[in-house]
């Protein structure tokens, strides 16, 4: 804990540092963000964008994890989906994030559907991945007295696989959940009206630095608060059973 | 690996499938528990069919406690019944513990447990007590007799070891090395629980005569 709070203070000093030497134009100093990101929450732009922005990674990230980790499951499970699919995993895989998004956005119009589909799009393949990954690492020796106690599919799904896939839906959980906010900034930059990433265009355009940095850290604290009281608590309890080390 | 084999056990008798190490004793149980279709053959089990089976590493769930390991696979099994499994088999102190806590020897017993939790029609046994000392072994294989004395359930036991199935059985089907066949089916008149040194003794001598004389 001390540790991390001297490297914090290192990390604002660095900055204020920094702003000293590049100039309050290029980079503005802790205060002045600090004082726009005030300013920002009291007139409730922040909350507001930040809201759009939040319900944008949640709907994109539940979509790609859910289906994402469905077929990565079927594909890991009977080879016949795996080589159907795997040719498509790949091409949408090596897709660069921005071809996706600006297709989207000329077929189905600057609208929300096509920026969440291009988002959960992106991020799809690479929950399928890992899953399938996980599905192909499944204990037989545990299906075999699943199925001699014939157990049925529900409790096997519950009871074998599910926790068995946990640490591989975790890994593609967090590493989607980094990759997805990332896009949906990029989507909002790119079509959308609000949100964290059309602010930070519009201040783009202003050359107004403060506000970019206002919001990106705005955006961050929110991320980590999300991963220290939502995603790190899960993945405790996920792990409970197994045995901890000496 | 198997070669031409047929046989048929009695309601509640115990039979034991004796053989060299590799000459298919793992793979006959798993025919006969459906988990292998790479044969020509049937195989009829008894009316509804409820299985119960110990494989030779105890396979549970270790996400699971030992209570819930139990009833995933004995769903209708009341808690009077398994209070007294657990206590016959010495598991009442680790009901809530994970099979990550657990010796070898007690995961054996929990798989035991799960077994006969489930009342199966047939019980199978793939050398159950395999890599356990001596003590802990000749401990377990008492407990497993003391359990099939209180409720007769059709069981086959599949082990190498001659004593243990000597120990246990009723009827000993001896199977030969690969392609298996079966040498010989020899039954066990002592009941179960008195059976003495001399007496084992006298059925090795009987055994390895038969399979000596049946080999060649």
């Amino acid at each position: 804990m001390g540790a991390r709070l001297i490297s914090l203070i290192l990390l604002i000093a660095a900055w204020y540092a920094g702003s000293q030497m590049a100039g309050a134009r290029l980079l503005p100093d802790p205060q002045a963000v600090a004082l726009a990101i005030v300013d920002e929450a009291r007139s409730g732009a922040l909350a507001f964008n930040l809201g759009a922005t939040l319900a944008r990674v949640a709907v994109a990230f539940t979509l790609a994890m859910a289906l994402g980790s469905v077929i990565g499951l079927v594909m890991g499970r009977s080879r016949l989906a795996d080589r159907l699919g795997d040719p498509w995993l790949i091409v949408l895989l090596n897709l660069p994030a921005l071809v996706i998004i600006v297709l989207a956005y000329v077929w189905a119009g600057l609208t929300e559907t096509a920026a969440i589909a291009a988002v959960a799009l992106n991020k799809l393949p690479i929950a399928t991945v890992t899953v399938r990954e996980g599905a192909r690492s499944l204990d037989r020796a545990l299906d075999d007295m699943a199925q001699v106690f014939r157990m049925g599919a529900w409790t096997r799904m519950r009871h074998v696989v599910l926790p068995q896939l946990a640490p591989y839906l975790a890994a593609a959980a967090r590493s989607g959940l980094s990759l997805v906010w990332k896009i949906v900034l990029i989507v909002e930059l790119l079509g959308r009206p609000n949100g964290v990433g059309f602010e930070i265009g519009v201040a783009f355009q202003l050359f107004d630095v403060t506000r970019i940095l206002a919001y990106a850290l705005a955006f961050v604290a929110v991320m980590l608060a999300i991963e220290t009281f939502l995603v790190q608590p899960l993945e405790r309890h996920v792990s409970r059973w197994r045995p901890k080390p000496a | 690996m198997l070669g031409e084999l047929a046989f048929s056990l009695g309601n509640g008798e115990v039979a034991a499938l004796v053989g060299p190490s590799g000459c298919g004793k793992t793979t006959l149980l798993r025919i006969i528990a459906g988990l292998d279709s790479d044969f020509e053959g049937s195989v009829a089990l008894p009316a509804h069919g409820m299985l119960g089976m110990v494989f030779q590493e105890p396979r549970l769930l270790p996400w699971r406690t030992v209570e819930q390991n139990v009833r995933l696979a004995a769903p209708r099994a009341t808690d009077a019944a398994l209070g007294t499994l657990f206590q016959a088999l010495g598991l009442t102190a680790h009901r809530d513990h994970f099979p990550g806590e657990l010796s070898l020897g007690l995961a054996r017993r929990v798989a035991l447990a799960r077994a006969f939790a489930v009342e199966p029609d047939l019980l199978l046994l793939d050398e159950p007590f395999v890599s356990l000392d001596d003590a802990l072994a000749a401990r377990l294989r008492d407990e497993l007799a003391d359990l099939v004395n209180r409720r007769p359930i059709t069981t086959l036991l599949v082990t190498h070891n001659v004593e243990e199935a000597i120990g246990l059985a009723d009827r000993l089907l001896l199977l030969s090395l690969s392609p298996a066949r079966v040498l010989a089916d020899v039954p066990v008149t002592r009941p179960r629980t008195p059976r003495t040194p001399q007496e084992l003794a006298a059925m090795r001598e009987e055994i390895a005569k038969r399979i000596n004389g049946a080999s060649l």
